[in-house]
Protein backbone atom coordinates (compact mmCIF):
# COMPACT_ATOMS: atom_id res chain seq x y z
CA UNK A 1 0.00 0.00 0.00
CA UNK A 2 1.28 3.42 -0.86
CA UNK A 3 2.03 5.82 1.97
CA UNK A 4 -0.15 8.87 2.27
CA UNK A 5 1.43 12.03 1.00
CA UNK A 6 2.39 14.61 3.59
CA UNK A 7 1.18 17.86 2.09
CA UNK A 8 2.46 20.11 4.88
CA UNK A 9 5.28 21.40 2.69
CA UNK A 10 2.67 23.29 0.69
CA UNK A 11 2.55 25.82 3.54
CA UNK A 12 6.03 26.91 2.43
CA UNK A 13 4.50 28.52 -0.65
CA UNK A 14 2.33 30.79 1.52
CA UNK A 15 4.43 33.90 0.67
CA UNK A 16 3.87 33.29 -3.06
CA UNK A 17 0.17 32.81 -2.45
CA UNK A 18 0.03 36.20 -0.74
CA UNK A 19 1.79 37.88 -3.66
CA UNK A 20 -0.52 36.11 -6.13
CA UNK A 21 -3.49 37.21 -4.02
CA UNK A 22 -2.70 40.82 -4.85
CA UNK A 23 -1.41 40.35 -8.39
CA UNK A 24 -4.04 37.90 -9.62
CA UNK A 25 -6.75 36.79 -7.24
CA UNK A 26 -8.11 40.20 -6.21
CA UNK A 27 -8.18 41.39 -9.84
CA UNK A 28 -9.93 38.17 -10.92
CA UNK A 29 -12.50 38.61 -8.15
CA UNK A 30 -13.09 42.18 -9.32
CA UNK A 31 -13.58 40.95 -12.89
CA UNK A 32 -16.14 38.42 -11.63
CA UNK A 33 -17.91 41.22 -9.77
CA UNK A 34 -17.93 43.41 -12.88
CA UNK A 35 -19.27 40.57 -15.02
CA UNK A 36 -22.60 40.46 -13.18
CA UNK A 37 -23.16 44.22 -12.95
CA UNK A 38 -23.63 47.23 -15.16
CA UNK A 39 -21.08 49.90 -14.32
CA UNK A 40 -22.09 53.52 -14.48
CA UNK A 41 -19.89 56.55 -13.88
CA UNK A 42 -18.48 57.29 -10.41
CA UNK A 43 -18.45 53.66 -9.30
CA UNK A 44 -22.22 53.12 -9.46
CA UNK A 45 -23.07 49.51 -10.16
CA UNK A 46 -26.37 47.86 -10.97
CA UNK A 47 -27.09 44.15 -10.73
CA UNK A 48 -27.29 42.64 -14.18
CA UNK A 49 -27.39 38.92 -13.45
CA UNK A 50 -26.22 36.62 -16.23
CA UNK A 51 -27.18 39.00 -19.07
CA UNK A 52 -23.58 39.79 -20.11
CA UNK A 53 -22.80 36.09 -20.34
CA UNK A 54 -26.04 35.35 -22.20
CA UNK A 55 -25.29 38.02 -24.82
CA UNK A 56 -21.67 36.97 -25.08
CA UNK A 57 -22.46 33.32 -25.69
CA UNK A 58 -25.24 34.00 -28.19
CA UNK A 59 -23.65 34.44 -31.65
CA UNK A 60 -26.73 36.30 -32.93
CA UNK A 61 -25.92 39.33 -30.77
CA UNK A 62 -23.28 41.85 -31.80
CA UNK A 63 -20.95 41.01 -28.91
CA UNK A 64 -21.58 37.28 -29.31
CA UNK A 65 -20.60 37.39 -32.98
CA UNK A 66 -17.44 39.32 -32.12
CA UNK A 67 -16.57 36.85 -29.38
CA UNK A 68 -17.10 33.70 -31.43
CA UNK A 69 -15.19 35.23 -34.34
CA UNK A 70 -12.24 36.22 -32.18
CA UNK A 71 -12.23 32.87 -30.37
CA UNK A 72 -12.19 31.06 -33.70
CA UNK A 73 -9.26 33.18 -34.90
CA UNK A 74 -7.41 32.52 -31.64
CA UNK A 75 -7.86 28.76 -31.90
CA UNK A 76 -6.86 28.69 -35.57
CA UNK A 77 -3.82 30.85 -34.80
CA UNK A 78 -2.62 28.66 -31.90
CA UNK A 79 -3.24 25.50 -33.92
CA UNK A 80 -1.30 26.75 -36.96
CA UNK A 81 1.51 28.03 -34.72
CA UNK A 82 1.89 24.63 -33.06
CA UNK A 83 1.65 22.87 -36.41
CA UNK A 84 4.51 24.95 -37.82
CA UNK A 85 6.75 25.57 -34.82
CA UNK A 86 6.91 22.11 -33.26
CA UNK A 87 7.97 20.13 -36.37
CA UNK A 88 10.22 22.99 -37.51
CA UNK A 89 11.82 23.23 -34.07
CA UNK A 90 12.50 19.49 -33.96
CA UNK A 91 13.93 19.50 -37.49
CA UNK A 92 16.24 22.44 -36.76
CA UNK A 93 17.38 20.98 -33.44
CA UNK A 94 18.35 17.79 -35.27
CA UNK A 95 20.32 19.85 -37.76
CA UNK A 96 22.30 21.73 -35.09
CA UNK A 97 25.89 20.64 -34.47
CA UNK A 98 26.20 18.28 -31.51
CA UNK A 99 29.83 18.92 -30.61
CA UNK A 100 32.72 21.14 -31.49
CA UNK A 101 33.24 24.89 -31.54
CA UNK A 102 30.06 25.57 -33.56
CA UNK A 103 27.66 24.56 -30.74
CA UNK A 104 27.96 27.77 -28.70
CA UNK A 105 27.69 30.31 -31.54
CA UNK A 106 24.80 28.51 -33.22
CA UNK A 107 22.81 28.23 -29.98
CA UNK A 108 23.35 31.92 -29.22
CA UNK A 109 22.32 32.92 -32.75
CA UNK A 110 19.21 30.74 -32.53
CA UNK A 111 18.25 32.18 -29.13
CA UNK A 112 18.63 35.83 -30.16
CA UNK A 113 15.03 36.48 -31.31
CA UNK A 114 13.68 35.33 -27.94
CA UNK A 115 15.60 38.10 -26.17
CA UNK A 116 13.71 40.82 -28.04
CA UNK A 117 10.65 42.14 -26.18
CA UNK A 118 7.26 41.77 -27.85
CA UNK A 119 6.66 45.45 -28.52
CA UNK A 120 10.10 45.83 -30.09
CA UNK A 121 9.40 42.78 -32.26
CA UNK A 122 6.12 44.41 -33.30
CA UNK A 123 7.75 47.72 -34.17
CA UNK A 124 10.59 46.02 -36.05
CA UNK A 125 8.18 44.02 -38.17
CA UNK A 126 5.87 46.95 -38.68
CA UNK A 127 8.67 48.66 -40.56
CA UNK A 128 10.17 45.47 -41.99
CA UNK A 129 6.81 44.42 -43.48
CA UNK A 130 5.87 47.76 -45.00
CA UNK A 131 5.01 47.35 -48.66
CA UNK A 132 6.74 50.59 -49.69
CA UNK A 133 9.99 50.82 -47.69
CA UNK A 134 10.20 47.61 -45.64
CA UNK A 135 12.72 45.01 -46.81
CA UNK A 136 10.30 42.11 -46.28
CA UNK A 137 7.19 43.76 -47.76
CA UNK A 138 8.98 45.48 -50.63
CA UNK A 139 10.87 42.29 -51.51
CA UNK A 140 7.65 40.24 -51.63
CA UNK A 141 6.05 42.88 -53.83
CA UNK A 142 9.18 42.93 -55.99
CA UNK A 143 8.72 39.21 -56.53
CA UNK A 144 5.32 40.00 -58.00
CA UNK A 145 3.27 38.99 -54.95
CA UNK A 146 0.48 41.30 -53.94
CA UNK A 147 1.53 41.82 -50.34
CA UNK A 148 0.17 44.49 -48.04
CA UNK A 149 -0.20 43.64 -44.37
CA UNK A 150 -2.48 46.56 -43.56
CA UNK A 151 -4.98 46.06 -46.38
CA UNK A 152 -5.03 42.38 -47.26
CA UNK A 153 -6.23 39.85 -44.62
CA UNK A 154 -4.09 37.03 -46.05
CA UNK A 155 -0.96 39.20 -45.90
CA UNK A 156 -1.84 40.28 -42.37
CA UNK A 157 -2.23 36.69 -41.17
CA UNK A 158 0.91 35.65 -43.00
CA UNK A 159 2.86 38.46 -41.31
CA UNK A 160 1.61 37.65 -37.80
CA UNK A 161 2.36 33.96 -38.30
CA UNK A 162 5.86 34.66 -39.66
CA UNK A 163 6.56 36.99 -36.73
CA UNK A 164 5.56 34.36 -34.21
CA UNK A 165 7.45 31.59 -35.96
CA UNK A 166 10.55 33.76 -36.13
CA UNK A 167 10.20 34.88 -32.51
CA UNK A 168 9.34 31.60 -30.80
CA UNK A 169 10.52 28.62 -32.85
CA UNK A 170 13.90 29.09 -31.05
CA UNK A 171 12.19 28.08 -27.82
CA UNK A 172 11.11 24.77 -29.34
CA UNK A 173 14.57 24.32 -30.87
CA UNK A 174 16.36 24.87 -27.56
CA UNK A 175 14.01 22.60 -25.60
CA UNK A 176 14.21 19.83 -28.14
CA UNK A 177 18.00 20.26 -28.50
CA UNK A 178 18.35 19.85 -24.74
CA UNK A 179 16.16 16.75 -24.93
CA UNK A 180 18.29 15.30 -27.72
CA UNK A 181 21.54 15.92 -25.85
CA UNK A 182 20.13 14.00 -22.86
CA UNK A 183 19.81 10.76 -24.86
CA UNK A 184 22.71 8.47 -23.86
CA UNK A 185 25.08 7.41 -26.64
CA UNK A 186 24.31 3.75 -25.95
CA UNK A 187 20.96 4.10 -27.71
CA UNK A 188 22.65 5.30 -30.90
CA UNK A 189 25.29 2.58 -30.67
CA UNK A 190 22.58 -0.07 -30.36
CA UNK A 191 20.84 1.45 -33.37
CA UNK A 192 24.09 1.28 -35.36
CA UNK A 193 24.56 -2.38 -34.46
CA UNK A 194 21.02 -3.07 -35.70
CA UNK A 195 21.80 -1.06 -38.85
CA UNK A 196 18.75 1.11 -38.16
CA UNK A 197 17.97 3.78 -40.72
CA UNK A 198 18.15 7.47 -39.79
CA UNK A 199 14.35 7.63 -39.94
CA UNK A 200 14.01 4.61 -37.62
CA UNK A 201 16.45 6.21 -35.15
CA UNK A 202 14.29 9.32 -35.14
CA UNK A 203 10.98 7.47 -34.72
CA UNK A 204 12.09 4.81 -32.23
CA UNK A 205 14.72 6.62 -30.15
CA UNK A 206 14.66 10.37 -30.51
CA UNK A 207 10.94 11.11 -30.69
CA UNK A 208 9.96 8.98 -27.65
CA UNK A 209 12.81 10.49 -25.63
CA UNK A 210 11.67 13.96 -26.64
CA UNK A 211 8.11 13.37 -25.45
CA UNK A 212 8.46 15.26 -22.18
CA UNK A 213 10.19 18.34 -23.54
CA UNK A 214 7.75 18.42 -26.43
CA UNK A 215 4.72 18.44 -24.13
CA UNK A 216 6.38 21.32 -22.30
CA UNK A 217 7.11 23.11 -25.57
CA UNK A 218 3.54 22.63 -26.77
CA UNK A 219 2.17 23.89 -23.45
CA UNK A 220 4.36 27.01 -23.49
CA UNK A 221 3.74 27.74 -27.16
CA UNK A 222 0.02 27.20 -26.76
CA UNK A 223 -0.26 29.52 -23.76
CA UNK A 224 1.76 32.28 -25.37
CA UNK A 225 0.10 32.07 -28.77
CA UNK A 226 -3.37 31.93 -27.24
CA UNK A 227 -2.79 35.20 -25.40
CA UNK A 228 -1.23 36.92 -28.43
CA UNK A 229 -1.70 40.66 -28.20
CA UNK A 230 1.30 42.84 -28.89
CA UNK A 231 2.27 41.74 -32.40
CA UNK A 232 -1.15 42.20 -34.03
CA UNK A 233 -1.75 45.32 -31.92
CA UNK A 234 1.42 46.98 -33.20
CA UNK A 235 1.63 45.56 -36.71
CA UNK A 236 -1.95 45.29 -37.95
CA UNK A 237 -4.00 46.91 -35.17
CA UNK A 238 -6.36 43.94 -35.39
CA UNK A 239 -7.13 44.69 -39.02
CA UNK A 240 -7.73 44.85 -41.87
CA UNK A 241 -11.37 44.90 -40.75
CA UNK A 242 -11.24 42.43 -37.92
CA UNK A 243 -9.11 39.82 -39.71
CA UNK A 244 -6.47 39.72 -36.97
CA UNK A 245 -8.66 40.79 -34.04
CA UNK A 246 -7.81 38.12 -31.50
CA UNK A 247 -9.56 37.77 -28.15
CA UNK A 248 -7.09 39.91 -26.23
CA UNK A 249 -7.29 42.69 -28.82
CA UNK A 250 -11.08 42.65 -28.82
CA UNK A 251 -11.09 42.62 -25.03
CA UNK A 252 -9.03 45.78 -24.85
CA UNK A 253 -11.27 47.41 -27.47
CA UNK A 254 -14.41 46.54 -25.48
CA UNK A 255 -13.02 47.35 -22.03
CA UNK A 256 -10.91 50.43 -22.72
CA UNK A 257 -12.29 51.61 -26.06
CA UNK A 258 -16.01 51.26 -25.46
CA UNK A 259 -15.77 51.10 -21.64
CA UNK A 260 -18.23 48.16 -21.68
CA UNK A 261 -16.81 46.76 -18.46
CA UNK A 262 -19.53 44.13 -17.96
CA UNK A 263 -19.20 42.64 -21.44
CA UNK A 264 -15.42 42.74 -21.26
CA UNK A 265 -15.44 41.07 -17.84
CA UNK A 266 -17.73 38.27 -19.04
CA UNK A 267 -15.57 37.81 -22.12
CA UNK A 268 -12.32 37.65 -20.19
CA UNK A 269 -13.80 35.11 -17.77
CA UNK A 270 -14.82 32.76 -20.59
CA UNK A 271 -11.40 33.32 -22.21
CA UNK A 272 -9.75 32.54 -18.86
CA UNK A 273 -11.83 29.41 -18.43
CA UNK A 274 -10.78 28.07 -21.84
CA UNK A 275 -7.12 28.83 -21.13
CA UNK A 276 -7.16 27.31 -17.66
CA UNK A 277 -8.89 24.13 -18.90
CA UNK A 278 -6.47 23.58 -21.75
CA UNK A 279 -3.48 24.22 -19.48
CA UNK A 280 -4.89 21.83 -16.91
CA UNK A 281 -5.27 19.14 -19.58
CA UNK A 282 -1.67 19.68 -20.74
CA UNK A 283 -0.41 19.70 -17.17
CA UNK A 284 -2.29 16.52 -16.26
CA UNK A 285 -1.03 14.79 -19.38
CA UNK A 286 2.52 15.86 -18.53
CA UNK A 287 2.43 14.69 -14.92
CA UNK A 288 0.80 11.40 -15.98
CA UNK A 289 3.67 10.80 -18.41
CA UNK A 290 6.08 11.36 -15.53
CA UNK A 291 4.27 8.88 -13.34
CA UNK A 292 4.22 6.27 -16.09
CA UNK A 293 7.99 6.72 -16.37
CA UNK A 294 8.44 6.17 -12.62
CA UNK A 295 6.21 3.11 -12.51
CA UNK B 1 -9.58 48.14 6.64
CA UNK B 2 -13.01 49.62 6.12
CA UNK B 3 -15.56 48.46 3.58
CA UNK B 4 -15.13 51.76 1.75
CA UNK B 5 -11.61 50.78 0.70
CA UNK B 6 -13.05 47.75 -1.07
CA UNK B 7 -15.52 49.82 -3.09
CA UNK B 8 -13.35 49.60 -6.22
CA UNK B 9 -13.89 45.84 -6.28
CA UNK B 10 -17.65 46.36 -6.71
CA UNK B 11 -18.67 43.43 -4.54
CA UNK B 12 -22.18 42.01 -4.69
CA UNK B 13 -23.70 39.65 -2.12
CA UNK B 14 -23.97 36.95 -4.79
CA UNK B 15 -20.31 37.03 -5.82
CA UNK B 16 -19.27 37.33 -2.17
CA UNK B 17 -21.19 34.12 -1.39
CA UNK B 18 -19.60 32.44 -4.42
CA UNK B 19 -16.03 33.29 -3.39
CA UNK B 20 -16.85 32.64 0.25
CA UNK B 21 -17.94 29.13 -0.72
CA UNK B 22 -14.69 28.54 -2.61
CA UNK B 23 -12.57 29.93 0.24
CA UNK B 24 -14.43 27.80 2.76
CA UNK B 25 -14.00 24.70 0.59
CA UNK B 26 -10.27 25.37 0.35
CA UNK B 27 -10.00 25.72 4.13
CA UNK B 28 -11.91 22.46 4.61
CA UNK B 29 -9.71 20.71 2.03
CA UNK B 30 -6.61 22.03 3.78
CA UNK B 31 -7.79 20.77 7.17
CA UNK B 32 -8.71 17.40 5.65
CA UNK B 33 -5.29 17.14 4.03
CA UNK B 34 -3.67 17.67 7.45
CA UNK B 35 -5.91 15.54 9.65
CA UNK B 36 -7.13 12.93 7.13
CA UNK B 37 -4.22 12.42 4.70
CA UNK B 38 -5.09 10.46 1.58
CA UNK B 39 -3.53 8.58 -1.29
CA UNK B 40 -4.49 9.50 -4.84
CA UNK B 41 -6.95 7.04 -6.35
CA UNK B 42 -7.85 6.14 -9.90
CA UNK B 43 -11.48 6.47 -10.96
CA UNK B 44 -13.63 7.20 -13.97
CA UNK B 45 -11.28 9.94 -15.17
CA UNK B 46 -8.60 7.32 -15.80
CA UNK B 47 -5.80 8.97 -13.85
CA UNK B 48 -5.09 9.23 -10.13
CA UNK B 49 -6.84 12.13 -8.43
CA UNK B 50 -6.73 13.63 -4.96
CA UNK B 51 -9.55 15.52 -3.25
CA UNK B 52 -8.10 18.77 -4.55
CA UNK B 53 -8.09 17.46 -8.13
CA UNK B 54 -11.69 16.35 -7.79
CA UNK B 55 -12.66 19.74 -6.38
CA UNK B 56 -10.92 21.50 -9.26
CA UNK B 57 -12.56 19.24 -11.86
CA UNK B 58 -15.94 19.83 -10.20
CA UNK B 59 -15.54 23.60 -10.36
CA UNK B 60 -14.21 23.59 -13.91
CA UNK B 61 -16.91 21.20 -15.11
CA UNK B 62 -19.61 23.23 -13.37
CA UNK B 63 -18.40 26.37 -15.11
CA UNK B 64 -18.67 24.62 -18.48
CA UNK B 65 -22.12 23.26 -17.61
CA UNK B 66 -23.29 26.80 -16.85
CA UNK B 67 -21.72 28.15 -20.04
CA UNK B 68 -23.34 25.44 -22.15
CA UNK B 69 -26.63 26.10 -20.39
CA UNK B 70 -26.48 29.79 -21.33
CA UNK B 71 -25.18 29.01 -24.80
CA UNK B 72 -28.12 26.70 -25.49
CA UNK B 73 -30.49 29.41 -24.30
CA UNK B 74 -31.59 27.63 -21.14
CA UNK B 75 -33.69 29.35 -18.48
CA UNK B 76 -32.57 30.49 -15.04
CA UNK B 77 -29.06 29.49 -14.02
CA UNK B 78 -30.51 27.75 -10.96
CA UNK B 79 -31.41 24.83 -13.23
CA UNK B 80 -27.81 24.66 -14.41
CA UNK B 81 -26.73 24.62 -10.76
CA UNK B 82 -29.10 21.69 -10.26
CA UNK B 83 -27.01 19.82 -12.86
CA UNK B 84 -23.69 21.02 -11.40
CA UNK B 85 -24.30 19.68 -7.89
CA UNK B 86 -24.93 16.05 -8.94
CA UNK B 87 -21.95 16.40 -11.28
CA UNK B 88 -19.73 17.49 -8.38
CA UNK B 89 -21.04 14.63 -6.21
CA UNK B 90 -20.27 12.12 -8.98
CA UNK B 91 -16.78 13.61 -9.37
CA UNK B 92 -16.04 13.37 -5.63
CA UNK B 93 -17.45 9.87 -5.36
CA UNK B 94 -16.18 8.19 -8.54
CA UNK B 95 -13.35 10.28 -10.03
Amino acid sequence: MKKTINNRAWFLIAPVVIVVLFSALLPVMTVVNYSVQDAMAENHFFWNGDTWFRDLLDPSTEIGARFSGALERNLIFSFVILLIEVPLGIALSLALPRRGWAVGPSLVLIALPMLIPWNVVGTMWQIFARADIGLFGAALNGLGLNYNDTQDPVSAWFTILVIDVWHWTPLVILLSYAGLRAIPDAFYQAARIDAASRWAVFLKIELPKLQRVLVLAILLRFMQSFMIYTEPFVVTGGGPGNATTFLSIDLVKIALGQVDLGSAAAMSLVYYLITISLCWIFFTAMSQLDMLKEA
Amino acid sequence: MSLESLAWMAWTPQTAIFFGFIALSLVILTLLAIYRPETPRKGILGFPTTRGDRFFVSLLGSAFICILWLRLGGGELWYALAICIPFAIVMFRFA
